[in-house]
C-alpha cells in the first residue's frame, strides 16, 4: 500500500493530546495503523505530552501506591507478612507478658466483632505444656523453635490443626525458645490452659 | 518520601539524567517487577498524573483514583513497554490520556489500538533504546522551552488543559486557522529534537 495523502499535523497533534473527538479519532487511529510515517509523527507528538506531563506541578496523592498497598507491610525477618502487619516490628520488641513460669504471651488485636483469641506464645526450651484438650478449633503455627508431641515434631512453618477431640502434651525442644502463633475459636479455653500451666506451682 | 518525591513540587527543571533514570526504573519494573523501582516511578509521576487529571476537570477524588489506576497500569503492563515507542514518561502520558478520554470524556480512546501494535510492543525492552528515548525527552523539554510564547500557549492548552483546537480559538479569541497553524509551527520548530524517535 502506497500512501500519498497524510493527516494534517494539527489533526494528529490534537489526537496525540487526546482532544480530538471520537469520530475523527477513529479515522486517525485507523490511518496511523496503516501509515508508518504518521505513526512516527504521532509518537513524536506524544513525546510532547510526556515532556509536559514530566514538568507539571504534582498534586499530592493521599493514598499509598497501589502496589505497596497490595504488597502489604515491609517484611520482618522470620515473620509471615500477615502477622508482620499486626505486629509492626520484630518479635523481640514485643511487650511479652509472662503468664506462667517459662511461658510468655502477647495477645494480638482483632476486630471488635471478631470472636476467638489470637496470640503469640513463647515457651522456654525444654519446657512441657501440660496435657490439654481444645474447646473448638485451634490452629498453632510454629514461627521459631520447635516442639514435639504425639503427632510428631513441629518446627517453623508447621501448623497443628487441632479440634476438641485432640489432647496433647507438647514438649519444647532444647536449645531455643519456641514461638507459636495460636488461634482459638473460643476465648475461654486459653485461660483454662494457663491455669493448668500454673497448677504444678500451685500444687507445690 | 525519597529524594525524587521531594522534587515533585518543582514545576520545571528536572535534570536531563532524570529521564534516563525513569527509563531504567521502568525497565526494572518490567524485567524484575522491582517494587522499589515502581515506588519511585509512582512517587515521581502519580502526583503529576493527578494534577493532569484535575486540570482536565476531574475532582480531587476522581483524579486520585484515576492516577492510581494509571500507575497500576504501568505496573501491570510494564512488560509491554518498549523504549523505541518513546520515553517512560511519554508512555505514562498516553496511559493517563486514554484513561481520561475513557472516564472523564466517556468516549472510546481509539489510541489503545495503536498502543497494542504488536510490531512495536512485542520486543522486550532494551535499556539502550530507553536511554536513547530518555535523551530525546530531555531534548523535547529544551525544544519546548525554545518555543515562542504564543505557540507554547496553544500546545499547553491542548495537551494539559484538554481543550480542542476550536475551544482554544474561542478562549484566545483567535481564528481556528491561527490556532492550527501555531500548532503546526510549534511541531515544526521542535522537529530536530525528535531525530531519534
Amino acid at each position: 500500500m502506497t500512501i500519498l495523502h497524510h493527516l494534517d499535523d494539527a489533526t494528529l497533534m490534537s489526537f496525540a493530546a487526546g482532544t480530538l473527538g471520537e469520530a475523527l479519532s477513529a479515522v486517525v487511529a485507523a490511518h496511523t495503523e496503516l501509515c508508518p510515517d504518521c505513526r512516527r509523527t504521532l509518537r513524536r507528538m506524544e513525546a510532547i505530552g510526556g515532556a509536559l506531563l514530566g514538568r507539571i506541578e504534582g498534586s499530592p496523592l493521599t493514598a499509598k501506591s497501589p502496589v505497596t498497598a497490595t504488597r502489604g507491610p515491609a517484611p520482618i525477618e522470620g515473620l509471615p507478612r500477615p502477622i508482620a502487619k499486626l505486629l509492626g516490628g520484630p518479635l523481640a520488641d514485643l511487650a511479652w507478658k509472662r503468664i506462667a513460669p517459662g511461658v510468655r504471651s502477647v495477645k494480638l488485636p482483632m476486630s471488635e466483632n471478631a470472636a476467638g483469641d489470637l496470640r503469640l506464645l513463647k515457651v522456654d526450651p525444654g519446657r512441657t505444656i501440660p496435657e490439654h484438650g481444645h474447646g473448638g478449633a485451634e490452629l498453632t503455627l510454629v514461627l521459631s523453635g520447635a516442639y514435639r508431641d504425639s503427632m510428631g515434631r513441629f518446627g517453623p512453618g508447621d501448623v497443628a490443626d487441632l479440634d476438641e477431640a485432640v489432647e496433647h502434651m507438647p514438649v519444647i525442644e532444647a536449645g531455643e525458645a519456641c514461638i507459636c502463633l495460636i488461634a482459638s475459636e473460643h476465648q475461654m479455653r486459653f485461660k483454662g490452659l494457663v491455669s493448668r500451666l500454673l497448677q504444678p506451682l500451685v500444687g507445690i | 518520601m525519597n529524594h525524587l518525591a521531594s522534587s515533585i513540587g518543582m514545576s520545571s527543571g528536572r535534570r536531563p539524567q532524570t529521564h534516563i533514570h525513569d527509563a531504567e526504573l521502568l525497565h526494572k519494573v518490567a524485567a524484575t517487577r522491582d517494587p522499589r523501582a515502581f515506588e519511585e516511578l509512582f512517587q515521581a509521576y502519580g502526583p503529576r498524573v493527578k494534577a493532569y487529571l484535575i486540570r482536565h476537570g476531574a475532582d480531587a477524588a476522581t483524579a486520585e483514583e484515576l492516577a492510581q489506576e494509571t500507575l497500576l497500569s504501568v505496573w501491570r503492563k510494564a512488560g509491554l513497554y518498549s523504549g523505541d515507542r518513546g520515553s517512560a514518561v511519554t508512555w505514562i502520558f498516553t496511559i493517563a490520556r486514554n484513561l481520561r478520554i475513557d472516564r472523564l470524556r466517556r468516549e472510546v480512546p481509539w489510541q489503545q489500538y495503536v498502543e497494542e501494535d504488536h510490531e512495536e510492543t512485542d520486543d522486550s525492552p532494551l535499556p539502550d533504546a530507553q536511554v536513547a528515548s530518555g535523551q530525546v525527552s530531555s531534548r523535547v523539554l529544551v525544544a519546548l522551552d525554545g518555543l515562542p510564547a504564543d505557540q507554547l500557549a496553544v500546545v499547553r492548552l491542548s495537551y494539559l488543559d484538554g481543550l480542542s483546537h476550536s475551544e482554544i480559538a474561542e478562549q484566545l479569541s483567535l481564528p481556528l486557522g491561527t490556532v492550527k497553524s501555531r500548532m503546526r509551527l510549534a511541531f515544526q520548530k521542535m522537529r530536530d529534537a525528535f531525530e531519534d524517535l
